[in-house]
């Protein structure tokens, strides 16, 4: 029998407000005293009642509106029952029924650029920390009510690498809004996956989907997704049947192990939270959201590709290096100049962008000289060179043509290699005759 | 012992985290199922043309600016806590993971 992996996402995000999500304590309590950042509200004294954060709120619409969500024009919260010391209200506000966004779509470049389906984005609560001791628990509510977003995928990723790039696009994706700092390390980013395998004859889903858990970078959910696909494959190929159960992943250890089964699993009551009034956004709402949203990385790289006829390593590399702005200002400063000559110039570093993009441009037109106006990547390098080696080339213009190749090397090198041989001739022969 | 219900009295109480004696669950599947059967005749109402509800009230949208304001003190916080070290809430062990 052949499997193919059926795999679905779940991702948690704490947002960078400077507020918890349903009281005014303040949010920031990374490394701070424990129980410092509490009040009745996320300590669940009786009688506290929660005031939902309006940035929060508007934050995970970001998010949603960046997934290609539909908004939801009726949202409400719902609590979610169970447990467990680590939320003293014995629920966890949440969004069940009606999520603030649903339904949306993340192209990956894997796969021809796969579609991948968004099941929903909605907005909870953090819960507090934990710190298991040999026989006793202790707990910090410092982070008890921290706005937490949760985005969940349909299973419509088929291996591991789709699931890391679309986990690593995401990361970025709230980054670029402003929305979390995303810090895995820190725990601002969490990643469960969903996986199973299914027969590759058939077309149904799996019967069964196994929760993994506890994972705290991208190598280790490789490494978690890797060593899971395996395990299910050799139980499938052995006759063992599989069921529904959530494990942990020991990044130690090298191998997943089990947290929960079927028998246990949990029933959470979820209903209404009757504390908190509905939540809708209107049209004019999400336009006023979307307005302020931040151009994304993936845009705004794909706008400097179109705008500006840049390849796309190169507009990548631009936004990467947080360089985009400087760019469009030295295009508009650089007038007569080719944009991807600038790009390449700020890219390969061929100036200091020390300089202001005037300057940086005005170096730019020395080195190229006034009169050309549209001067590609290797013009660029070849002019460079030949103003650099003026020896070699009054030694060319004497009739000594073996410094060709010596001229060639040196304009390979400026390229890092990437010019083809038979160009780079060509122009340097131009430019020499000229 | 009325039965209409079904409910399941072993499963409320384990949700609930209630440890329940035989003779308890025995008196609370009867109370609860005359509950419930009460409750039911609300299936009588017609509803056909109600929207439905989640809130008892028409507001929309009461929302909090992100400003901060003071929190409790650490031992404000700790005061009702039947155990505490070092800051920390004690409580029994617990292990495994929610959520």
């Amino acid at each position: 029998m052949q499997y193919t992996p059926v795999i679905g996402l779940e991702i948690h995000v704490e947002l960078n407000t400077k507020t918890k999500m349903f009281c005014s304590c303040s949010a920031d309590y990374f490394g701070k005293e424990p129980n410092t950042h509490t009040c009745p509200v996320c300590l669940g004294l009786p009688g506290a009642l929660p005031f939902a954060n309006k940035e929060a709120l508007e934050k995970c619409l970001m998010i949603g509106l960046a997934l290609n969500c539909k908004i939801s024009k009726d949202s409400y919260f719902e609590r979610k029952n169970y447990f467990y010391p680590d939320l003293p209200k014995g629920y966890q506000i949440s969004q069940y029924r009606k999520p603030l966004c649903i339904g949306g779509s993340l192209a990956l470049h894997l796969g021809g650029g796969k579609l991948i389906r968004i099941n929903r984005v909605h907005i909870e609560e953090d819960t507090g920390k934990l710190f298991h001791k040999k026989s006793k628990t202790l707990i910090d509510f410092n982070r008890s009510g921290v706005p937490l977003v949760e985005m969940v995928t349909e299973p419509d990723f088929k291996n591991v690498d789709e699931v890391v790039e679309f986990a690593k696009t995401f990361q970025q994706i709230v980054r670029d809004l402003g929305a979390s700092n995303a810090d895995m390390e820190r725990g601002d980013l969490r990643l469960e996956a969903n996986v199973s395998l299914r027969e590759i004859q058939k077309d149904n889903l799996p019967d069964y989907r196994i929760e993994l858990k506890n994972i705290n970078s991208f190598r280790f959910m490789q490494h978690a997704l890797e060593y899971e696909i395996e395990r299910q494959r050799k139980l499938l190929e052995q006759g063992v049947p599989l069921y529904k159960e959530t494990r942990g992943w020991s990044e130690e250890k090298k191998e997943s192990y089990l947290q929960r089964s079927k028998e246990d699993a949990h029933d959470y009551r979820y209903f209404p939270e009757p504390d908190i009034p509905a939540i809708s956004f209107n049209d004019s709402d999400i336009e006023r959201i979307k307005a302020k949203t931040p151009e994304l990385f993936s845009s705004k790289s794909k706008r400097l590709e179109t705008e500006y006829g840049l390849t796309s390593e190169t507009a990548k590399t631009l936004v990467k290096q947080g360089m985009a702005g400087y760019f469009e200002e030295a295009v508009k400063e650089g007038e007569g100049l080719d944009p991807k000559a600038i790009a390449n110039a700020i890219v390969n570093k061929r100036q200091s962008t020390e300089l202001s993009p005037g300057e940086f441009t005005g170096k730019l037109r020395e080195v190229t000289g006034k009169q050309e106006t549209s001067m590609g990547d290797l013009e660029i390098a070849v002019l460079s060179v030949i103003k650099h080696n003026e020896k070699a080339v009054g030694d060319y213009k004497n009739g000594k043509e073996s410094v060709i190749q010596f001229l060639v090397g040196e304009i390979m090198r400026e390229t890092k290699g990437k010019a083809v041989i038979d160009k780079v001739l060509k122009i340097l022969l131009e430019k020499l005759n000229d | 012992m009325v039965k209409t219900s079904g409910i399941d009295v072993k499963k409320v109480a384990k949700l609930g985290n209630l440890p329940l004696s035989a003779d308890e669950e025995r008196i609370y599947t009867d109370q609860l199922s005359k509950v419930l059967d009460y409750v039911e005749l609300l299936d009588r109402a017609d509803t056909k043309n109600v929207e439905p509800t989640y809130n008892p009230t028409e507001s929309r949208n009461s929302l909090r600016e992100d400003s901060v304001k003071p929190s409790l003190s650490q031992e404000d916080a700790l005061s009702n806590s039947p155990k505490n070290t070092d800051g920390f809430i004690v409580t029994k062990g617990v292990f495994g993971e929610e959520q």
